[in-house]
């Protein structure tokens, strides 16, 4: 009887171990690809006051549009509103690094550029900053990915990389 | 003397449970009630995005159209069936594992009511077009207060139970001096206590920030804290789903096997895991939110994986488990001993189909949980074939094949046919299989979720040939609901009245309770322990969304 209660011993201490082992070792790839690599999510990046935004008065929000900050850097104010992003097309050359800086002017709306990491929640009173490099030139496919009313489904726009 | 002494000890302690029969049945039959028409939604969803529009003719019933129909989906399927269920189940199991009635059956009852109340106020808004907001109802959307009201009147009551389980177990504990709780009891009790403590979040967020926002109170509200407060109980409520089937796969599963549990100290370490880790995790779901920081989302993608562990744990003993069932049945080799299982019961088929999808639900759940690589899943259809697997499959076909033993135990009514309960598990397996797998095909390929794909001028060529295939594995899980429905109907009213009602057999364990440290069962320590980590995992986020805040977003009715 002893045998066999340390026989099953054996076998949750070897199921045990690899059960430790298996989620350390992913944590310690995901650190490696963030910190050593630069895959970054979202942070906090300020608040902004959604009045300012509707009216057209924000410093920021109130001129939408690219503008070249530096030599193959640009910085892309954009607004999501029901349906639609403002501009709802980014046109740029290729290698360009883009940082989109965003806002909602009324509920939650998402924004996922397929084919590079970015991948944001817009919400109101919250500025989303994301930034991504694009090398090959074609088109990218921004999609709306937060339920934002009865129009979801055509809210979406490009990014044309020449 | 032994023999005799064992044959009459059932029937001399053998409690009224006639309250706990009643109150299982009632909740039971609104879940599946609930999950016939949220899953009947799922179907319009398929072949809408195939091209094929049923919203026209169903507008008189469903004037919101897609969204409308999503949003009932979405609520009836994850919040009404799996709470209903999960109290209805958890009364009853409880309560025979005590072999004791609840404490107080008017508590009980004013469980029941209460949710039922909560249930019809909701269902209002929700039917007619008035809170299409999804289930996850992120302000600014702003739905009729009644939605609202009633949502957090289910939660409220599923609390009464928690409160009815501490004064029963109490009693038991009073009655039975230095005995361990009773497995099934124990994990009841302990999905409750986790339960009741996530809620905090849901329910804050509704009676602090929503409730008086949809009623015209204040003018604004916060969406970053609302979503911060709904995802404190949007994660653990995965736990509230899976625990009452593990309660099925750890306690009564391998006794329907024809084995034993191998090992209760382990299963016992797994729930109080899961009680401490499944709630200062909330925020992987955040991971893309703007607000809040990354060194946060950081630290509770790192306690996400610590809560794969006891996921494992309970992987190795059930599976452990069926391995006993399976060599105690003439099984051998490495596997060959699941084919000796008991295939041909229905209950023990869904349940194991359930299980072997749910691995694969586990391993997309590490994928969403991963920091940065949620980037590339975060809200395409890729979650939503994670949570077919885990909570439409691992949960609702778990519940599914424990009405296969649970109605004929309650009703006294024989299953109608043993062969089409087998049939509609195998049918869920292969339907669920396909439709997941080919939308976290489609997620990968940057279909968002919770879209009017059918609708949507960016649907890519390449999808539709996924978009085909997730369609025909919705209608086999179409055809397998089909039998499901039509086996309880025929078995509630044609069912051959059984001549003995089968009583409830807990498996037991090779490795029992007495193996098990004493502090195990001392909940409090635990509660305290789970309490020092959520505040550390949540108070600093929350102190600087509050102290930012200007609470002056105005609600939307945008549908």
């Amino acid at each position: 009887m002893k045998d066999k209660k340390f026989i099953s011993y054996l076998f949750e201490v070897a199921w045990i171990l690899p059960s430790v082992a298996i989620p350390v070792s992913m944590m310690v790839a995901i650190l490696v690809t963030a910190f050593a690599v630069g895959v970054r999510v979202p942070t906090s990046a300020g608040r902004v006051s959604i009045s300012a935004v509707v009216a057209g008065t924000d410093s920021t929000f109130s001129q939408t549009g690219l503008r070249e900050i530096a030599p193959g850097r640009y910085e892309a104010i954009m607004l999501a509103q029901t349906f639609m992003f403002v501009p709802n097309t980014i046109e740029i050359p290729a290698g360009s690094k883009v940082t989109f800086v965003l806002t909602s002017k009324d509920v939650i709306h998402g924004f996922k550029i397929e084919g590079v990491p970015v991948n944001v929640m817009v919400i109101p009173g919250q500025v989303s900053r994301v930034t991504a490099t694009f090398d090959k030139p074609g088109e990218y496919l921004i999609v709306c990915h937060e339920y934002c009313g009865a129009g979801h489904h055509v809210m979406f726009g490009k990014v044309i990389v020449n | 003397m032994a023999s005799i002494a064992a044959r009459a000890r059932p029937l001399a302690i053998s409690a009224d449970l006639s309250v706990e029969r009643k109150l299982a049945g009632i909740n039971i039959f609104i879940a599946l009630a609930a999950l016939a028409v949220g899953g009947l939604m799922g179907v319009l969803q398929i072949l809408r995005y195939n091209g094929l529009d049923l919203y026209t003719p169903a507008k008189p019933l469903l004037p919101g159209g897609y969204y409308q129909g999503l949003t009932v989906h979405g609520v009836l399927n994850v919040l009404v069936f799996t709470t209903f269920y999960i109290i209805g189940f958890l009364t009853y199991i409880f309560a025979k594992a005590l072999n004791r009635p609840l404490a107080s059956s008017r508590l009980a009852w004013a469980t029941l009511w209460v949710m039922v109340s909560g249930l019809l106020l909701a269902a209002i808004p929700l039917l007619t077009n008035n809170a299409t907001v999804m289930f996850t109802f992120y302000p600014p959307l702003k739905a009729d207060s009644l939605f609202y009201i009633g949502l957090t009147m289910v939660v409220a009551g599923t609390w009464l139970l928690l409160v009815n389980m501490i004064l029963t177990r109490n009693a038991w504990l009073a009655d039975n001096p230095g005995q361990r709780t009773p497995l099934p009891a124990f994990m009841a009790i302990v999905t409750m206590l986790m339960w009741t403590i996530a809620t905090i979040g849901v329910a804050s967020e509704m009676i602090f920030l929503v409730i008086p926002w949809s009623l015209g109170l204040v003018g604004g509200t916060d969406p970053v804290l609302a979503r911060t407060l709904f995802w404190f109980t949007g994660h653990p409520i995965v736990y509230f789903w899976l625990l009452p089937a593990y309660i099925s796969w750890y306690t009564l599963v391998p006794a329907q096997a024809g084995g034993k549990l191998f090992s209760d100290p382990m299963a016992r370490v797994s729930f109080i895991l899961f009680l401490i880790l499944s709630i200062p995790i909330g925020m992987h779901h955040q991971v893309t939110d703007p607000g809040i920081s990354e060194m946060w989302k950081l630290v509770h993608a790192v306690f996400t994986f610590g809560v794969f562990f006891p996921s494992l744990l309970t992987f190795f003993n059930v599976v452990a488990s069926l391995e006993y069932a399976g060599r105690r049945n003439g099984g051998e080799g490495w596997l060959a001993w699941i084919f000796n299982l008991p295939w041909g019961k229905p209950e023990i088929s869904a349940q194991l189909v359930a299980m072997m999808l749910f691995a694969f639900g586990g391993i997309s759940g590490l994928v969403n949980a991963s920091y940065n690589v949620n980037l590339v899943v975060h809200n395409t259809s890729w979650i939503s074939g994670h949570f077919h697997l885990t909570v439409g499959t691992a949960v609702a076909l778990s519940f599914m094949g424990i009405t296969y033993w649970l109605v004929p135990h309650l009703t006294g009514r024989a299953l109608w046919s043993r062969s089409l309960g087998v049939a509609q598990a195998w049918l869920w397996f292969v339907g669920m299989g396909l439709f997941s797998h080919f939308m976290h095909e489609l997620g990968l390929r940057g279909m968002p979720r919770r879209s009017d794909i059918g609708g949507a001028p960016y649907v890519q060529d390449e999808w539709r040939f996924f978009l085909f295939f997730a369609m025909i594995g919705g209608l086999i899980m179409f055809v397998s609901a089909i039998f499901y429905y039509l086996n309880m109907i025929m078995t509630l009213t044609r069912g051959k009245k059984l001549a003995e009602v089968p009583d409830i057999t807990f498996a037991r364990a090779l490795s029992g309770p007495e193996d098990a440290p004493k502090v195990l069962d001392r909940l409090l320590v635990w509660v305290a322990v789970a309490a020092v980590l959520i505040l550390i995992n949540y108070l600093p986020t929350i102190i600087d969304i509050i102290s930012t805040a200007t609470f002056d977003i105005p609600g939307r009715r945008v549908w």
